[in-house]
């Protein structure tokens, strides 16, 4: 009975495997393909691969290709590092901006929009949210302590977001330019609109350097089901497990924030939806929540530009908007289940 | 061969000493009951014995590699946590961890000691039952499972057989003699002082965080060691089914 058990079980994983990588792929490509400026697919293939299309090469390497790979990359960003959180913290409510990093990467950028230097440099707005997020999570580790619990970890990142939320709020009632608020309170929803292979270089070191971090914890998250107490025993590292989930979600949540504004519910709402495809096990969750975070982006972003295409609507109100009734249905089903 | 040493373990909480001096051997083949009140220092002992909070003094276990302690003990710890509605073979296979390299996958051995662990405390029916779903009873089972499979020489469990019924303390407490006979070694807390006084091969007694008493069941639980450490009175015998103990009142 063993085997056809386990047959039955890689067989459900890889076809789990094969159906997100094949969604990914084929929003991917739909990315590619839409915006205002209508050409046929063969056309954008051709002026993509080659570059020989004139205008359409410039749309789309320099507009189209940086927005589909950042809806990829920061998906899936998120996608892992809310299943990362949700695993180490061993509740499913868990989600990355819970350690204060995406509400310090957002008071960084804030300050760069308010003071100007934004729109002096394109590169200081980025560089700002980034210098934001490395501040909060030093401030998150120095308030948590290296050997805290992981209560006090969340505590720590509850106040740090409160405070930058705060400052945030501070910046904007201050602001004497109605301008920057406005331009403020739009970035603050989050987009992938406008940006450039640049944001797409700024931000892949460290979603690439932060997503080996946590996708290297697969064993400890397994082994951590069972308590911290018999992880440790079985010779898990807690110490390290701890700071590299921290320095893993600070590297990859302040890298999307950075680039792409505040983007909600994917690293929630994912783990949760694909937990019961993977038999529950935090290490599998890994991979599946990363694919599904980069689908549920790259779908977001799809739909933002296809339902109003003259409004720029923002990424970060449907994702909340297609995150929340999901939550809020699955909440209902796991109350259903009675656990 | 020595499976575990301590030697002067000293546990401070605060200024408090609730770990003095404890000295302790244990060996192949032995199945060792560590029983006391309540605080009287069981768990904080078995913690400090693995290292898993700072003590003064040596322990054997402490001195180890994390991944060395993993493959010389089996720990099972009091809370019985399963946090996700993984399935029971998954959470008993957790139990190899410490054998497999980062990213190794499960060899055939695995599988066998998970095997074995599930045949021997009878979870076959279980195994791709959700675990969270089981009974307290039932998951502290499976917790036992998980701990032998890890099959390391060593096993450290605290109170494994709270809250299962009397047939299933009696298998618990004889997969732990099976292991000992296996040439492996148990330290286990109870607080049932009738079910250590049959299975156990030693009994140390532990009162506030010092050793009492330690030696076979018969030599430890004595009427006066009875009363001053547990406040109760009990009747004992040797009988031809062998050592029999039951409390039978408090003393004040």
């Amino acid at each position: 009975m063993l085997a056809p058990f386990w047959a039955l079980l890689m067989g459900r994983s890889a076809i789990l495997a094969l159906g997100l990588v094949g969604l990914v792929l084929g929003l991917f490509v739909v990315s590619l393909l839409i915006g205002p400026s209508t050409a046929s697919v063969g056309d954008s293939t051709y002026a993509l691969i080659t570059g020989q299309g004139g205008p359409l090469s410039v749309v789309m390497r320099e507009i189209r290709l940086p927005r589909a790979l950042l809806g990829v990359l920061i998906g899936g960003s998120l996608g892992l590092s809310g299943a990362a959180m949700q695993g180490y913290l061993r509740n499913p409510l868990a989600d990355p901006g819970l350690i204060g990093v995406s509400g310090s990467a957002a008071l960084g950028a804030v300050l760069a929009i308010q003071t100007g230097l934004a729109a002096i440099a394109a590169l200081a707005l980025p560089v700002m949210a980034l210098g934001g997020a490395l501040l909060g999570v030093l401030l998150v580790l120095l308030l948590a302590g290296p050997r805290g619990t992981s209560l006090a970890l969340i505590l720590a990142g509850i106040a740090i977001s409160a405070f930058a939320a705060a400052l945030t709020s501070l910046v904007l009632n201050l602001s004497p330019n109605p301008y920057a608020a406005n331009e403020i309170v739009f970035w603050m929803m989050g987009s992938l609109a406008d940006r450039s292979m640049t944001h797409v270089w700024i931000a892949l070191p460290f979603l690439l350097g932060g997503g080996l971090l946590l996708g290297s914890l697969g064993r400890g998250l397994d082994a951590l089901t069972l308590g911290e107490d018999a992880a440790e025993a079985m010779g898990i590292n807690l110490l390290r497990l701890r700071l590299t989930v921290i320095l893993g979600t600070a590297a990859v949540v302040g890298a999307s924030t950075a680039v792409a504004g505040a983007i909600g519910f994917v690293g929630l709402v994912m783990p949760h939806l694909l937990r019961g495809f993977v038999g529950s096990r935090p290490g599998a969750l890994l991979w599946a929540a990363t694919l599904g975070g980069a689908a549920m982006i790259l779908a977001s972003d799809i739909l933002v530009r296809l339902v109003v295409p003259d409004r720029d609507l923002k990424l970060g109100v449907v994702t909340a908007l297609v995150g929340a009734p999901l939550f809020l249905h699955l909440i209902y089903r796991t109350r259903k289940e009675g656990v | 061969m020595m499976l575990l040493s301590l030697h002067n373990l000293s546990v401070k909480r605060g200024r408090k000493r609730v770990i003095s001096e404890v000295d302790l051997t244990l060996g192949q083949g032995e199945v060792v009951g560590l029983v006391g009140p309540n605080g009287a220092g069981k768990t904080t002992l078995m913690r400090a014995a693995l290292g898993l909070i700072p003590a003064d003094g040596q322990s054997s276990l402490a001195a180890l590699s994390a991944r060395a302690r993993g493959k010389a003990v089996a720990w099972m710890p009091q809370s019985r946590e399963i946090a996700w509605s993984v399935t029971v073979e998954t959470v008993i296979r957790l139990g190899r961890t410490p054998h497999l390299r980062a990213g190794q996958k499960q060899r055939p051995e695995d599988q066998a000691a998970v095997d074995r662990a599930i045949e021997q405390m009878g979870l076959d029916r279980f195994r791709d039952r959700p675990a969270t779903q089981l009974s307290g009873g039932e998951q502290a089972r499976v917790l036992i499972a998980r701990s032998l499979a890890q099959e390391a020489p060593l096993l450290i469990a605290d109170e494994p057989t709270a809250g299962l019924d009397p047939a299933h303390q009696i298998a618990a407490m004889r997969s732990f003699t099976q292991a000992a006979a296996q040439g492996r070694g148990v330290l286990v807390s109870l607080h049932d002082l009738g079910l250590a006084a049959r299975h156990c091969t030693r009994l140390i007694v532990l009162h506030n965080g010092k050793i009492a008493a330690d030696g076979l069941p018969q030599d430890t639980l004595t009427p006066s060691i009875v009363k001053t450490v547990f406040g109760i009175t009990a009747f004992s015998q040797i009988t031809d089914k062998g050592f029999v103990f039951q409390a039978l009142d408090l003393t004040s």
